[in-house]
C-alpha cells in the first residue's frame, strides 16, 4: 500500500491529473446510467408503481439494476438517422457540444478537503460559462435539424436559458458576496463551522431561487418546454435518434448531478458534515469528506425526480414571467438586504 | 394581490403540498402485478378465447341455428350448414375471426345449446396470417382441451344466470 502511495506521488503532476479526470469522468458516466434507473423506479414509486424490475439483480436483490446497460446497448445498436435536409456537420456536433462542458465542469468541482481537479480561482465563473455553453449544443441540435419543431424547441430553450440565467447568475452573486471568493472549494471553506454558517440559512431565498433556476437551466419538468413532448414532439431532439439522442440524454442526466452538486456546494457546505460543531471534533460523524458532498447531491437529484412527478408543465409564457418578473427582482432584493447584512455585520461572513 | 395571496405564492405552499402528496406516495404499498409470475383474479365469466363444446357422450352441441352468427356484432362469425348422415342439422363451417372478435359475449348469450362458450384463456398468440380464423376443428378442439375448465366455470357462474 505504501509502496503503492509512493509510486503514485512520484508520477508527473500531468499523469496523475489525467487520472482523476478518467476517474471522475467514468464515475459521471456511471453515475448518469444508474440516474436514468434512479429516475424512473422514483417516479415509478410516486405513481404507485414497481419501475423498471425487468433486466437483472445482484444475488436477487435491486432488481432491474441493469437496465441502463440494456438500454445503452439498444440504442448503441440502433441507426442515426441524419435528416437530408440538415446541416450535417452541426447535426453531428451539436450532441458533443452539449455533453463535453456538463463532464468539463466537474473540474473545478471540490469533491473533498484535499480533491479537487483544478483548483482555480475563478472556479465560478469557469462553472457558469461550460454550463452556458452547453445550451449552444440545444440551439445548434434544433436549428442543424432543419425540422420545425426542433427549432421551436432550440428558440424556447435560447430564451428559457437566457432568462434563467440571470437568475441563477444573480442568485451566485450572493453567494460570492458571502464567501468572498470564486474558488469553489473556498466557498465550501467559507461555510465551516457548522450547519448555521451554511448559506443555505443566510441566504434562503437566493438558495430557492438558485433551486429553481437550476431546475430550468437543465430544461427539467416543469420548465422542459424545449422538450415538451405534448406541444412540440420532442422539441430540439425531434430528429435524433441511437445514440446521438442518448447523448443528448446522457448531457440532461449530467447536467442534473452537476447542478445537484453545486447547489450542494454553494449552498450546503459542499464536502462539510452536517454535524460539525454538534458532535465532538474528534468523532467520525464530523470529519468532513466526499460522502457528505455524495449525500447531499443524491437529495437534490431525488428532488429533481421528485418535480417531475409532482408538477405539471408550465405555459412558455408563465415561465418567462417567472423568471423575469419573478426570480430576478427576488434576487435583487435578497442581494440588497445581504449587502445592508455585510456592511452591518450581521451574519457569519464579516470575519 | 392581497398580502395573503402573496405570502401564499412566495412561501410555495400550493407547490410544497404538492410534492408532500408524491412525496407521501413514495412510500405507499405498491400495486403492480409483475405480470408473468403474479396474475390478477379472473372471473368465471371472464370472455376469452373461444370454444365449441360438446356433449358427455362425444355428440357435437351445435346445432347450426346461426344464432350467434345473427347477432355478432363484429360479424365475426360465418357459419355453413348442412345435414349430417345421421340426419341431424350441423355446422360443415364455423369461422370466428378473432380479429374481427370484439370479446362481447353475445355469441354465448345466445347459443340456446351452450355450444359456443368464452374461456377464461387469454395467453394465446399467432405466429402467420390465417391463423387469427378459428376454425371449427380448433375451435372443437379448445372445447375438448379445456372441457373441465370450462365446465367448472359455467358451474361457478350458473347461480347467477
Amino acid at each position: 500500500m505504501d509502496a503503492l502511495l509512493e509510486l503514485w506521488s512520484g508520477l508527473p503532476s500531468y499523469v496523475r491529473a489525467t487520472a482523476w479526470i478518467l476517474l471522475v469522468t467514468v464515475a459521471v458516466i456511471l453515475s448518469v446510467a444508474f440516474t436514468t434507473l434512479w429516475e424512473r423506479k422514483i417516479i415509478g414509486w410516486m405513481q404507485l408503481r414497481k419501475g423498471p424490475n425487468r433486466v437483472g439483480s445482484l444475488f436477487g436483490l435491486l432488481p432491474g439494476i441493469f437496465q441502463p446497460f440494456a438500454d445503452v446497448i439498444k440504442l448503441l445498436l440502433k441507426e442515426v438517422v441524419v435528416p437530408a435536409a440538415s446541416n450535417k456537420w452541426l447535426f453531428r456536433i451539436a450532441p458533443a457540444i452539449t455533453l463535453i462542458p456538463a463532464f468539463a465542469a466537474w473540474a473545478v468541482m471540490p469533491l473533498d478537503p484535499n480533491l479537487v481537479i483544478a483548483d482555480i480561482d475563478a472556479g465560478l465563473l469557469y462553472v457558469l460559462s461550460l454550463t452556458s455553453v452547453g445550451v449552444y449544443g440545444v440551439i445548434l441540435a434544433g436549428w442543424a435539424a432543419n425540422s420545425k419543431y426542433a427549432f421551436l424547441g432550440a428558440m424556447r430553450s435560447a430564451a428559457q436559458v437566457v432568462a434563467y440565467e440571470i437568475a441563477m447568475g444573480f442568485a451566485l452573486v450572493g453567494v460570492v458576496m458571502a464567501a468572498g471568493t470564486l474558488n469553489l472549494g473556498d466557498i465550501v471553506r467559507a461555510q465551516a463551522g457548522g450547519v448555521s454558517n451554511w448559506f443555505l440559512i443566510w441566504l434562503f431565498p437566493l438558495f430557492v431561487v438558485y433551486l429553481i433556476a437550476g431546475v430550468a437551466e437543465t430544461n427539467r419538468a416543469p420548465f422542459d418546454v424545449a422538450e415538451g413532448e405534448s406541444e412540440i414532439v420532442a422539441g430540439f431532439h425531434v430528429e435524433y435518434s441511437g445514440i446521438a439522442f442518448a447523448l443528448f440524454f446522457l448531457a440532461e442526466y449530467a447536467n442534473m448531478i452537476l447542478i445537484s452538486a453545486l447547489t450542494a456546494v454553494f449552498f450546503l457546505g459542499g464536502w462539510l458534515s452536517p454535524f460539525e460543531g454538534v458532535l465532538a471534533a474528534g468523532h467520525p460523524l464530523a470529519a468532513p469528506g466526499f460522502h457528505w458532498l455524495f449525500l447531499k447531491l443524491f437529495f437534490f437529484l431525488t428532488c429533481f425526480m421528485w418535480y417531475r412527478a409532482t408538477f405539471p408543465r408550465y405555459r412558455y409564457d408563465q415561465i418567462m414571467r417567472l423568471g423575469w418578473k419573478v426570480l430576478i427582482p427576488v434576487t435583487l432584493v435578497w442581494i440588497a438586504a445581504e449587502g445592508l447584512m455585510v456592511y452591518w455585520g450581521i451574519g457569519p461572513w464579516q470575519n | 394581490m392581497s398580502l395573503q395571496s402573496i405570502a401564499k405564492t412566495f412561501l410555495l405552499t400550493e407547490l410544497l403540498t404538492g410534492l408532500s402528496v408524491t412525496g407521501r406516495t413514495l412510500f405507499r404499498k405498491k400495486v403492480t402485478v409483475n405480470y408473468p409470475e403474479e396474475k390478477t383474479p379472473q372471473s368465471p365469466r371472464f370472455r376469452g378465447l373461444h370454444a365449441l363444446r360438446r356433449y358427455p357422450n362425444g355428440e357435437e352441441r351445435c346445432i347450426a341455428c346461426k344464432l350467434c352468427e345473427a347477432v355478432c356484432p363484429a360479424l365475426a362469425i360465418t357459419i355453413d350448414s348442412d345435414v349430417a348422415a345421421d340426419g341431424t342439422r350441423r355446422t360443415t363451417r364455423y369461422d370466428i375471426d378473432l380479429f374481427k372478435c370484439i370479446f362481447c359475449g353475445f355469441c354465448e348469450e345466445a347459443c340456446p345449446v351452450d355450444a359456443i362458450v368464452e374461456t377464461r384463456i387469454h395467453e394465446y398468440h399467432m405466429e402467420n396470417r390465417g391463423e387469427n380464423i378459428m376454425t371449427k376443428d380448433k375451435l372443437l378442439a379448445v372445447g375438448e382441451r379445456y372441457a373441465a375448465l370450462i365446465d367448472a366455470d359455467k358451474a361457478a357462474d350458473a347461480p347467477y344466470r
